[in-house]
């Protein structure tokens, strides 16, 4: 019982940082139709930051959280304006190729700067200990992880059914050449919500530090991950980024736990299963 | 089909290209003999990323997971060979039909899907092959990887030697027969309704063709050729690793095809050769420098020459010819 529930809350938070980053990929991939490969490259630069600011500055964790969502940010907007404005009407295989190139990049320099060792980001004395919830004890970082999840799950249900701006953002991906006649500036925009999602991969990258370690090859070892992750909840729809982080993260957690030398086996076996189950993924759209 | 009048001239031409195959060959023969091993590797890929060719360049399914028919092919002929059937073409052709089987299966599992979801099962069946030869290694040699299978002398006479002199000049006679085979398939009726199906699926049916068996005969004969590649690998290293079953090396493939130009078979050569050639020079120096590389060339590529190398170059020539020819009136 014990080792169930200990199981249960790591998964439940594993589940959740891994939807604070991916939650940005499904936006661009659902709204705005980009296969951005590239996303686990700027977690990985919001990590570093983080990291940087943090160990290395002494600043402390949440002002390195905001350090990385602004430094990653500011990393990406020129990128979309340069390379990413290019391909949004181009094929998947062109998108493929041109973010698996920003990916190799991110990479290369990253390691040029920083050096192949893996990053730490110290937790405050408040998240490192443990809290005791009655009826067991959980470490502090697991509960915020979950909560930021939660947070971030329904503040963008709220930004895009309920404001002006997801309005916008929705007339823009159902017809833009429509909604431009209306007056919508599309470019800004699709270029808002990128730096959104941008922002959100930074954040996810520095929360989910102790599930998925800040190390150069971060980019492209977990690509994969989060790329299984938004297909099969289909992408752009946040109920089903939620739902397939939490049973994929669930399964993956559970089978580290049992099974530990079968690897990603059961993983991508559940992945491959959901997949022919529901080819556009579990709550996508028909296009 | 009505024959084309120019149908003598392609023939003259892929006669030449052939022969230019061999000649290359045959020239990295003589002038390298000292790296003859890393050249065959180079054959073994080139043969994975034609494989890789025929799915995503002349049937329009994009895969990063063509690793799984290529490792497929390299474990069955190395499995066969520990077990005692050690003649080279034998293996070969075991390796094939392996590949074949697993094209069949990822075929059929992929087909299920189109664009993103299809792309995302080709990795998870990519890594789940690499996981199950992982945990079975009383069969695969788990992350050690396979090892002690000693091929019998090709054709009874000419050993595999240290300098894999006999490794190579198999695996070019090996690729240009394959080359050949295919060069004649991508030609056939049946390579021209794959080549329909990636520019106008819709169009294709309306003619009363169902895609489905199509794309699945396709995807078993780039299993062969895949697996082909993998059993030369395993028989000229005479070791088979986990990296045969891997992500990296099927997106390695699809960069290399994308680097030489995607629907050419020319291209995944010259894109494998090109590729290969630099990270064996510039990894070597340092493997981060490398991958900077790579991610610049292949924004670059996207950006400005998305026909790859040989569509490129192609349409230069076609650009100096007409100029000419207009020279010339």
């Amino acid at each position: 019982m014990q080792t169930a529930l200990s199981i249960a809350m790591d998964a439940l938070a594993y589940g959740m940082a891994l939807f604070i980053i991916c939650i940005g990929l499904s936006l661009t991939m659902g709204l705005m139709r980009v296969v951005n490969l590239a996303h686990g490259a700027f977690a990985m630069i919001g990590g570093y930051i983080a990291s940087y600011a943090a160990r290395d500055l002494g600043l402390g964790y949440a002002f390195g959280i905001i350090l990385a969502m602004i430094g990653t940010v500011i990393i990406a907007v020129p990128l979309e304006r340069l390379l990413y404005r290019r391909i949004y009407d181009r094929s998947e295989l062109s998108q493929v190729l041109m973010t698996i190139g920003i990916t190799f990049c991110v990479i290369g320099i990253t390691n040029y700067f920083f050096g192949p060792t893996l990053k730490t980001i110290p937790l405050p004395a408040e998240l490192a200990r443990s809290v005791d919830l009655g009826f067991r004890s959980i470490a502090g970082h697991r509960l915020f992880v979950i909560a930021s999840g939660l947070v971030v799950a329904g503040g963008l249900w709220f930004l895009i059914e309920r404001t002006g701006f997801g309005i916008h953002l929705r007339a823009a991906v159902e017809n833009a050449p429509m909604a431009r006649a209306l007056g919508i500036r599309t470019e800004i925009i699709y270029a808002a919500s990128f730096a959104l999602a941008i922002g959100l991969a930074a954040f996810g990258g520095v929360v989910g530090a102790e599930f998925l370690p800040i190390e150069p090859y971060y980019a492209l070892r977990y690509m994969v991950t989060f790329l299984v992750v938004v297909s099969v909840g289909g992408a752009g729809s946040i109920p089903g980024a939620l739902a397939a982080c939490l049973l994929l993260g669930a399964i993956d957690v559970t089978a580290r736990y049992l099974v530990p030398d079968f690897g990603n086996f059961f993983f991508y076996l559940a992945v491959i299963l959901v997949v022919c189950a529901f080819p556009r993924g579990l709550m996508g759209r028909a296009q | 089909m009505p024959a084309t009048p120019s149908a003598s001239r392609t023939l003259g031409r892929d006669l030449l290209g052939l022969a230019l195959i061999a000649l290359a060959g045959l020239a990295g023969y003589w002038l390298f003999p000292d790296n003859l091993a890393f050249l065959t590797r180079v054959i073994s890929v080139a043969l994975l990323v034609l494989s890789l060719d025929l799915i995503v360049g002349y049937c329009g399914v994009a895969s990063l997971g063509q690793g799984a028919l290529y490792g497929a092919g390299a474990y069955a002929a190395g499995i066969a060979c520990i077990n005692g059937v050690t003649d080279p073409v034998l293996l070969i052709l075991i390796g094939g039909g392996a590949g074949a089987t697993m094209g069949l299966l990822m075929g059929a599992i992929m087909l299920r899907a189109h664009a993103l979801p299809q792309l995302v099962l080709s990795i998870a069946i990519v890594q789940l092959l690499h996981e199950a030869a992982n945990k079975a290694s009383s069969i695969t040699g788990g992350s050690d990887g396979l090892s002690g299978m000693s091929p019998a002398p090709l054709f009874g006479i000419f050993e595999f030697d240290l300098w894999g002199r006999s490794a190579y000049l198999f695996g070019l006679g090996l690729l240009l027969i394959v080359f050949a085979v295919l060069r004649f398939v991508t030609r056939s009726p049946f390579g021209m309704v794959c080549r329909g199906l990636k520019e106008d699926p819709l169009r294709i049916s309306a003619l009363g063709i169902y895609a489905f068996p199509v794309l699945l005969k396709m995807f078993v004969i780039s299993g062969a050729v895949a697996g082909m590649g993998g059993a030369l690998a395993a028989i000229a290293t005479q070791v088979v690793g986990l990296d045969s079953v891997s992500f990296e090396i099927s997106a390695n493939a699809l960069v290399m095809l994308v680097l030489g130009g995607i629907g050419h078979l020319y291209g995944a050569l010259i894109g494998t050769v090109i590729f290969m050639a630099l990270e064996h020079i510039v990894a070597a120096i340092n493997p981060f420098h490398w991958m900077t590389l790579v991610g610049a060339v292949l924004i670059a590529i996207v950006l400005f020459a998305p026909r790859g190398l040989s569509g490129t170059l192609d349409e230069l020539a076609r650009l100096l010819t007409r100029d000419r020819w207009r020279a010339g009136r």
